[in-house]
């Protein structure tokens, strides 16, 4: 219990209830939305959204697993580069070219057997890694901010690789890439009959992989301090002896391997995901940012936000039995960012109003003590 | 010949709108906040706007419905931009985020009202807009029919917006004041200006303007709305950094990178063009490399305001 009160009054229940403050806010406007639009199934329909996956048993939890495959790793890939003080808005861009290259190797490189698809894994993870490349070298050696270089790397990477796609891995019919080989599909260890015929497989159980690595490289290593210091102030870690030049570039690279695998892990699940030729970017990069904000940019909180947006997106889709258009779960996942945008200033008073509480027991404390100090 | 009238008049329809939108972007920035909501404030605009003419389309046509729709635009953009200069100048919150919240609330709330109102995402109107020629000036030779043949209001516009913003910027007490708050908004409240109100305007009309440019976007180009500007906003931004924050240099980006489009779009039509053989997809990557470079070459001497970004704290020394 004590151990219960001392989190309370520590700073990330702060960051956790102004997290939970955000949801609360874009559900609550989602209900009133909804209510406005057609109050007699706006209960209903609200409810569907909760329940998300649960609304098709055991099946549906299995595919909101699946459907938050990608987005564990595209928040894992944004809050990484929080942590370090970037803000990688650049996930969409990583993501599809990521994926393009896992799909590539997967199409064309069939004599690797059943090591296909971890070699196009490793593709897409390293095609992910080269991408946000640049936008750290150029925050590294020309300052230019991350933001407006990674914005300027997603529209390059989409109109890239629809070039490429046409060129070498054309389904013409469809408008699409070619789909992979079967060896380059993920196992599916029996995940998908575990859960009643999800498109569940063995990429989940990688992204689970990946959480308790990231976990790890920023918890218990002396690279993951180092990162974590850049972040917090660069000046004061190249004083400590920090190479903070280095250290962006790293953190640049990491998080766009981690975006690229989410491509990887996307477009290898071998249940009928592939690169569209639009030219429309991908919006699982951009679902990267709330889920990394909501999950504090700690890995494990990164975990169950994602799950919880793939919950709701899962809901949305049922929801639309109610006669409601899915987008409204777009709407809320916003209002979702713009008040977690907030949560510096709810932490704030959070902590003010803690702060005064304890002011207030201490100064009772006292009297009941006669006016002695303790 | 044709082909010339063609690209001048195409690269006019692409260029207008990231002129708008990427000024208004300047006018931001230049306060000190920085703007990526844009794309999003766009699409508001255009969705806002394109309506207005879809239920007023009946009533009445041409000219005075496109002025009507385009006020609509600008307000509504100015509106929306309220959300964006709330989170980042009172509340001190992380303008990126803040712009990212915006740029997604926006095509889900367009998606949402078009499918509840009539069933489908796109909206379609009749455009009555197009000015065939515009009389006296039209019939000049040559220049007559590269600028005032096929013509849309918008165009005159927008150049009217880029010489107001150059004036207003450069010559009056407010550009003064608004640069200043971008610069150094602690010597810009010690002589009294008032940073909070500053920066106001300047998303303000950051909103009004790339509002305006999301109706300006969607006008000649097509004949509906789909919820999305293509983009828009983003390229606008590359204009922006590419127009190094001044408006002179911005109109010449977002012919460059409006031309660019045109090529893209065309380029299998233009005999010159289509022996080159070069992807279309070569050329629709063009402005976004072109920025990276000039982002990279322009890093030491860069004009980026020194402020945007940064919440104001009276407190800061």
């Amino acid at each position: 219990m004590k151990k219960f009160k001392e989190w309370v009054a520590s700073s990330s229940f702060s960051s956790v209830s102004a997290s939970i403050g955000a949801i609360l806010v874009g559900l609550l406007l989602g209900l009133i939305i909804l209510i406005i639009t057609n109050p007699s199934q706006a209960f209903p329909a609200f409810f569907t959204i909760l329940s998300g996956g649960f609304t098709n048993g055991i099946k549906g939890l299995g595919n909101v697993l699946y459907y938050s495959t990608p987005l564990i790793l595209t928040g894992l890939s944004v809050g990484f580069a929080f942590k370090t003080g970037l803000f990688n808005i650049g996930a969409s861009g990583q993501m599809v070219v990521g994926g393009f290259v896992a799909i590539l190797i997967g199409v064309r490189c069939e004599f690797l057997g059943s090591s296909l698809w971890i070699v196009a894994l490793l593709g897409a993870i390293l095609a992910g890694a080269l991408w946000a490349l640049i936008p750290g070298i150029f925050k590294a050696l020309f300052n230019v901010h991350e933001v407006i270089s990674s914005i300027m790397m997603n529209y390059i990477g989409m109109y890239l690789v629809n070039m490429l796609i046409v060129k070498y891995i054309f389904d013409s019919i469809r408008n699409q890439s070619m789909i992979v080989a079967e060896s380059a599909v993920m196992p599916k260890l029996g995940l998908d009959t575990l859960t009643n015929g999800s498109s569940l497989n063995s990429g989940f159980l990688i992204a689970i992989l990946f959480v308790i690595v990231t976990y790890i490289i920023l918890n218990k290593t002396v690279f993951g301090y180092e990162l974590i210091a850049c972040g917090f102030n660069q000046e004061a870690s190249k004083y400590a002896g920090i190479k903070a030049k280095r250290n962006v570039v790293l953190a640049m690279v990491i998080a766009g391997a981690l975006a690229g695998a989410a491509g990887g892990l996307m477009y290898l699940a071998g249940s009928g995901q592939r690169i569209m030729v639009v030219d429309i970017l991908l919006s699982e990069g951009f679902m990267g940012i709330p889920i990394a904000l909501l999950g504090l940019s700690n890995p494990i909180g990164i975990f169950f936000s994602a799950i919880f947006i793939g919950h709701i997106k899962v809901g949305g889709f049922y929801m639309q039995l109610y006669d409601f258009v899915p987008d409204i779960i777009d709407i809320m996942i916003s209002v979702i960012i713009y008040f977690s945008a907030f949560a510096l200033m709810v932490k704030g008073v959070i902590g003010f109003l803690l702060k005064k509480q304890k002011r207030k027991k201490e100064k009772s404390q006292r009297q009941k003590n006669g006016g002695k100090v303790e | 010949m044709n082909i010339l009238y063609f690209l001048v008049q195409q690269t006019m329809f692409f260029s207008i709108p990231l002129l708008v939108v990427a000024l208004g972007g300047m006018f931001s920035e230049r306060s000190g906040v920085v703007n990526i909501a844009l794309e999003g404030i766009m699409i508001i605009g255009a969705f806002t706007s394109v309506m207005t003419i879809r239920l007023l389309q009946d009533t009445m046509q041409g000219q005075g419905l496109l002025l009507i729709a385009l006020a609509v635009a600008s307000l509504s953009g100015m509106i929306y931009s309220l959300l964006h200069a709330y989170a980042s100048i009172n509340m001190k919150s992380d303008q990126v985020i803040s712009g990212t919240a915006l740029n997604m609330f926006a095509p889900a709330f367009a998606i949402f009202v078009a499918r509840i109102y009539q069933g489908t995402k796109d909206i379609q109107f009749t455009n009555t807009f197009r000015i065939k020629s515009v009389p006296l000036l039209g019939e000049i030779p040559i220049v007559g029919q590269l600028l005032f043949q096929n013509a849309y209001i918008t165009t005159y516009i927008g150049i009217a917006i880029l010489i107001i913003s150059s004036i207003v910027l450069y010559k009056t007490k407010f550009g003064l004041r608004l640069r200043a708050c971008g610069e150094n908004p602690q010597a810009a409240d010690s002589v009294g200006v008032n940073v909070y109100g500053m920066r106001y305007s300047g998303v303000l009309i950051s909103g009004a303007l790339a509002g305006l440019g999301g109706l300006i976007f969607v006008v000649p180009t097509s004949s509906g709305f789909g919820a999305t500007v293509s983009g828009y906003g983003f390229l606008a931004l590359a204009v922006m950094i590419f127009g190094q924050w001044k408006p002179n240099r911005i109109l010449f980006a977002a012919f460059f990178f409006g031309f660019m489009k045109t090529v893209s779009a065309a380029y299998s039509g233009i005999p010159f063009l289509r022996d080159l053989d070069i992807s279309g997809g070569v050329y629709k990557m063009m402005p976004y490399i072109i920025t990276l470079v000039v982002l990279a070459l322009s890093s030491k001497k860069s004009q980026s305001p020194r402020a945007a970004g940064t919440p104001y704290d009276v407190g800061k020394r």
